[in-house]
């Protein structure tokens, strides 16, 4: 009888805790899907390759050991204007130190891209998703966004939205190999 | 608590209400009663035992009936709370503050106070999918509790029942009729014929037919536990996508979460229906509406990249299939389906001008810009060309003298450009727009004039992959057999007896359907001589006897 | 083709409208439930029904060749299917009971649902993309079955509590019984309202500011008491709104539902005028013959037997074509969270009748409150609450 009794508290504590279990991580992750972007932190960057303006051909995977500031922009979008000339002065001090710099623009025309590279001074290489898959599997939603992805391939940061020059120095600081 | 032991021998379950063998009741308020309970045969439900830890307690609160109609009253009532305005996804806005306005600026105060508690996204809340949650375990806990006692009990139930079971019945007669063990024969053998599972046991007589429908509330919760489970897995990643492309015509898109696979539109078709055609039949619906679409559709080709390409890839595709994607006929490939949505007609594509004397209307050749992709230069002829300086392809003015453009869409295109001609091989520098053209370093003798544009559509698609689907579609198909079993069959049972007074008794008992068994009840009556039996509960039909109506 | 169609339609509408009677004279008929004149007037009620049915069955089937769809793809056809399928349900429910009272209270029933379905526009409109499908078909017409036959459940708790509530006392259950008898007559208030104005031929345009702030224009086909946002008036010497309503509320519609209440208010006061006793109790004595019991089980078996129906043609094959149509099986629009709500409500009737022994009076009640939320997601969801769903 005890036995019994003893055996009846085990499953019924099972059964609960499974479904408990599993109702909580569904509703959580419902809840949380949105805020959540399906690339999260840490996760392995996924690989690409796309041709700059200058016809290199920018293979994300040829790039390990480096630190890579991945950014996400378009020429009508005001705060990815703001940033870039920041970006272009950051770019001259880390390109030596191992942190290449790659502006991905959302599938405009080669020259609007051109005009606006002319027009900002840009130098960093700028290469044109025509596509949109490399956008797509980064699954970028506002711009800019900017990917920090460290020596070893992996997502370090996500920044969505405007940074300052200050910012930008730190986070390819961040990515810089040791 | 301790087994119970009837009078009978039996050991049942404590809890138990009527005896699992020969149907005594079991305690006093049980035998007080005129009719019997046999909504679980007066089985022992497990919840009811024993009531000692948390974890029973919960157990039981899950177990509980009750509970589990409350729960789907509140689902019940939540749901429709949500239907009193629109919910987000069905509001034209993306932001938080623009749902925020808009639901102040349509509902006013209302909205903004459903917005707030949360009601306008009310089915994906926590507390809302944490009901159904709770309902899915008062489904696994519920069934659980009653399917095993159900089945014991009708399991060992014994043919022979105790008089104090069978008085209790609803349709029950007692009577002295002639001769009967003749009369027991033959109301045997007159079961057998109307396929019921006839068992004797000396004197006594068990005829039943149908139990297996009393499994099916059981079955059709097993389905929806099922449909539940299925619905969970979504949040798992990789078994849910849920994507939007805007696919324009003569683009080559990747299509999102698939494996390297890219969609090309080559034609969208929106068509309505015309008078002309259908004039008898469907005219004065067109009349009275207007125009009444017929089809949206868009041609496309599937290609697929090579191997192990990474994203970004353009080179190399090879062709996969041709289709027409129309609404209810998605492309299908690869557990993905591609459905027709939505669609914007008349994107600008392309805008022709041409190269002329402002005065004398002279001129130097046309040229088409490809909006999507401009060129830097266009050669008229030898000593005349058109060079673009910039391009803003949805111009909104000027900011401390500099063109904007507020989006990549070509909704309102722009030109910065330089117009070369024999007399001012320096080039003159104007700035076009699509009905008037700005020079801003003084006046020019040339102008582009604008010729034509042409355009394109814009189709809206989904792109959908839901591996649960089968999970759902067995659950559903569970369901349905469960609740037809549980509805379209029943379980009947007679029991016919001879007491050791000679007296006869008749008893019957039916889940539901009680029209059914009376007409068994008399079919056998009329062959074997039974006594009469009452519906005791029945209140009409005994007072329209009395009254001698 | 579609004139045959509209013909058969009217028989049976006036064939029903006879059985009625003849359904009420087998229940009036003062001799006893086994004699040969209660016997014959019930058979000739069920003839009659039978006929009209098949007519109605004629009018269907002709409609749907002149348009080469299955004729429910607007709100009249779906609605006019919806009746002709109750008066279906009753008559195989007939079949299994034999209870002519039942008769006498399910054909005007679809009598007012086949009414109100002629207030729409009754012309053959072509399918839309989204409901190019044979899904259609399917889904609507299985739905459409499987709330008629629940509504046959309605129909015996409406007689089962028609015979038991004492209406020579006053308590609560009088009071909302004879509350479904108001609601009842504003419907025919509502048929009253829309063709007396019909046939007065009353038409009025005006502009309007809708919540986009678009101006557009409005037809109003009753004199309108609420008047659209800052409407104006095109058409001349028409009344003017006594009252102007803010964007978000269609004035047109509220004006067509304050019309019916006024007439069916008014109805209302003139039946109790000249009848001089509530209406549930002139109804009572028409349901003497009728056995409780055998009410009482008709109203849970038929529940039985129609929520299969409904859970198949409202929710899965619903699931099916929305996955297909939408992308998406669910997607909580409020025509599918309505009739989520209707499943879940008689799922809780099953449970509270199998478990909690709801039976009599009770599962009664429940049995016309499901009816009612059947009749809000026709209604109200339609014409109030937009959704994918409002295509009339």
């Amino acid at each position: 009888m005890a036995q019994s009794k003893k055996k009846r508290f085990y499953i019924r504590t099972a059964i609960l805790a499974v479904l408990t279990i599993a109702i909580v991580f569904t509703i959580y992750s419902n809840v949380t899907k949105e805020k959540n972007a399906v690339l999260r932190e840490g996760d392995k960057a996924p690989d690409f390759a796309l041709v700059d303006l200058e016809g290199n051909e920018h293979r994300l995977s040829d790039y390990k050991g480096e630190g890579v500031f991945l950014n996400f922009w378009g020429t009508w979008c005001k705060p990815c204007a703001t940033e870039m000339p920041a970006m272009d002065n950051q770019y001259h001090v880390y390109k030596d130190q191992g942190v290449q710099t790659l502006a991905i623009n959302i599938g405009e025309s080669q020259l609007k891209v051109n005009s606006f590279k002319n027009s900002h001074g840009l130098t960093f290489p700028i290469a044109i998703d025509q596509n949109k898959s490399v956008m797509q599997s980064y699954n970028i939603a506002p711009l800019p966004t900017t990917f920090l992805i460290n020596p070893d391939g992996r997502i370090e940061k996500i920044i969505k939205g405007e940074m300052t020059e200050q910012d930008i120095a730190d986070f390819m600081e961040q990515i810089k190999p040791s | 608590m301790d087994k119970i032991v009837c009078t009978c021998g039996n050991v049942n379950p404590a809890g138990t209400l009527l005896c699992e063998s020969c149907g005594r009741p079991l305690n006093k308020e049980t035998a007080e009663k005129k009719l019997v309970d046999m909504r679980y045969e007066g089985s022992a439900r497990r919840s009811q035992t024993y009531n000692k830890t948390i974890i029973d307690k919960v157990w039981n609160f899950f177990s509980s009936v009750k509970v589990g109609v409350w729960l789907i009253v509140l689902i019940l009532v939540a749901a429709s709370i949500g239907t009193i305005l629109p919910q987000v996804f069905y509001v034209p806005a993306t932001t938080e503050e623009d749902i925020a306005a808009y639901y102040e600026r349509i509902y006013g105060t209302f909205g903004t106070l459903y917005y707030k508690l949360g009601l306008s996204d009310l089915y994906s809340s926590w507390w809302f999918q944490g009901l159904i949650g709770m309902l899915g375990i008062s489904l696994i806990i519920a069934s659980l509790d009653r399917v095993i006692p159900l089945y014991k009990s009708l399991k060992k139930q014994k043919t022979k029942r105790h008089f104090s079971f069978l008085k209790r019945q609803r349709i029950y007669g007692i009577g002295n009729i002639e001769n009967g063990e003749e009369s027991i024969k033959k109301a045997e053998e007159k079961l057998k014929t109307m396929r019921y599972n006839v068992k004797r046991e000396g004197n006594a007589l068990l005829a039943e037919r149908g139990r297996f429908s009393r499994w099916g509330p059981y079955i059709n919760h097993l389905g929806l536990i099922l449909f539940l489970f299925g619905v969970m897995l979504r949040a798992l990643p990789g078994f849910y996508v849920d994507e939007t492309m805007w696919l324009r015509e003569g683009e080559t898109l990747y299509i999102p979460k698939t494996e390297g696979y890219f969609l090309e539109s080559k034609e969208f078709i929106y068509e309505t229906y015309s008078k002309e055609e259908s004039e008898e039949v469907f005219g004065d619906a067109i009349d009275r509406v207007g125009t009444i679409a017929k089809n949206y559709q868009t041609n496309v080709v599937l290609h697929k990249g090579p191997e192990g390409a990474v994203a970004g890839h353009l080179d190399d595709l090879t062709f996969e299939k041709e289709a027409a994607i129309q609404v209810n006929k998605p492309l299908k490939f690869d557990n993905f389906s591609v459905f027709q949505m939505d669609f914007r007609l008349d994107e600008l594509a392309s805008m022709t001008f041409q190269l002329q004397d402002k005065e004398t209307a002279e001129s130097f050749g046309e040229f088409t810009i490809n909006l999507a992709d401009p060129k830097p230069v266009y050669e008229l002829s030898e000593d005349a060309k058109v060079e673009i300086l910039d391009y803003y392809a949805d111009f909104t003015g000027f900011e401390d003298g500099v063109p904007q453009s507020q989006s990549p869409l070509p909704n309102n295109p722009a030109f910065l450009v330089k117009m070369y001609t024999p007399e001012f091989p320096k080039g003159e520098t104007s700035f076009v727009m699509i009905k008037e053209t700005l020079e801003p370093l003084g006046e020019n003798q040339h102008k582009l004039a604008f010729q034509s544009v042409e355009t394109r559509d814009v189709s809206g698609l989904t792109v959908r992959k839901d591996l649960t689907l089968p999970i759902l579609m067995l659950g559903g198909v569970i369901f349905m057999i469960g609740v037809a079993q549980g509805s379209y069959w029943n379980h009947r049972r007679i029991w016919i007896q001879q007491l050791e007074d000679g007296q006869v008794v008749v008893a019957a008992h039916t889940n539901k359907n009680w029209l059914s068994i009376k007409k068994d009840m008399d079919a056998v009556s009329e062959v074997a001589n039974l006594p009469k039996y009452e519906d005791q509960q029945d209140e009409d039909s005994k007072a329209e006897k009395e009254e001698g109506v | 083709m579609v004139e045959v169609s509209s013909t058969l339609l009217f028989i049976a509408f006036v064939a029903y409208l006879v059985a009625t009677f003849l359904f009420g004279g087998a229940v009036k008929s003062s001799s006893s439930k086994a004699s040969k004149s209660y016997e014959r007037w019930g058979k000739l009620a069920i003839t009659v029904t039978i006929i009209g049915f098949l007519s109605n069955i004629g009018y269907f089937i002709t409609r749907w060749i002149a348009a080469g769809h299955a004729p429910v793809s607007n709100l009249f056809e779906f609605t006019t299917a919806f009746g002709m399928l109750v008066v279906g349900a009753f008559i195989l429910i007939y079949f299994i009971y034999r209870i002519t009272a039942l008769g006498l209270f399910a054909l005007p029933i679809a009598i007012i649902i086949i009414g109100y379905a002629s207030m729409f526009p009754k012309e053959i409109t072509p399918l839309i993309p989204a409901l190019k499908s044979y899904w259609l078909t399917v889904h609507v017409i299985t739905a459409a079955l499987g709330e008629a036959i629940l509504a046959i459940s309605a129909v015996a708790g409406l007689i089962y509590l028609l015979k038991n509530i004492d209406m020579t006392k006053k308590s609560k259950q009088r009071f909302w019984i004879e509350a479904v008898m108001f609601v009842v007559v504003l419907v025919l208030g509502f048929i009253v309202a829309t063709t007396s104005f019909t046939l007065a031929g009353y038409k009025a345009e005006f502009n309007y500011v809708n919540k986009e702030e678009q101006v557009l224009k409005m037809e109003y086909h009753m004199p309108p008491i609420f008047g659209m946002n800052e409407s104006e008036a095109i058409t001349e010497n028409r009344m003017q709104p006594l009252m102007e309503m803010p964007p978000l509320v269609n004035a047109k519609k509220l004006t067509i539902v304050t019309w019916s209440v006024i007439f069916g208010t008014i109805l209302y006061i003139l039946l109790r005028l000249i009848l001089r006793k509530r209406i549930a109790a002139v109804l009572q004595p028409f349901t003497k013959k009728a056995n409780s019991q055998f009410m009482d089980e008709i109203g849970y078996r038929s529940v039985l037997i129609g929520f299969p129906v409904f859970t198949l043609g409202a929710l899965i094959f619903a699931m099916i074509w929305a996955h297909e149509a939408w992308s998406r099986f669910w997607g909580w629009d409020p025509k599918e969270v309505w009739a989520l709500i209707t499943w879940l409500f008689y799922a809780a009737f099953l449970h509270l009748r199998l478990s909690k022994g709801w039976e009599g009076k009770k599962s009664a009640w429940l049995a016309l409150i499901g009816f009612i939320i059947i009749m809000f997601n026709l209604v109200a969801v339609n014409l109030i609450i937009a959704g994918l769903h409002s295509y009339a």
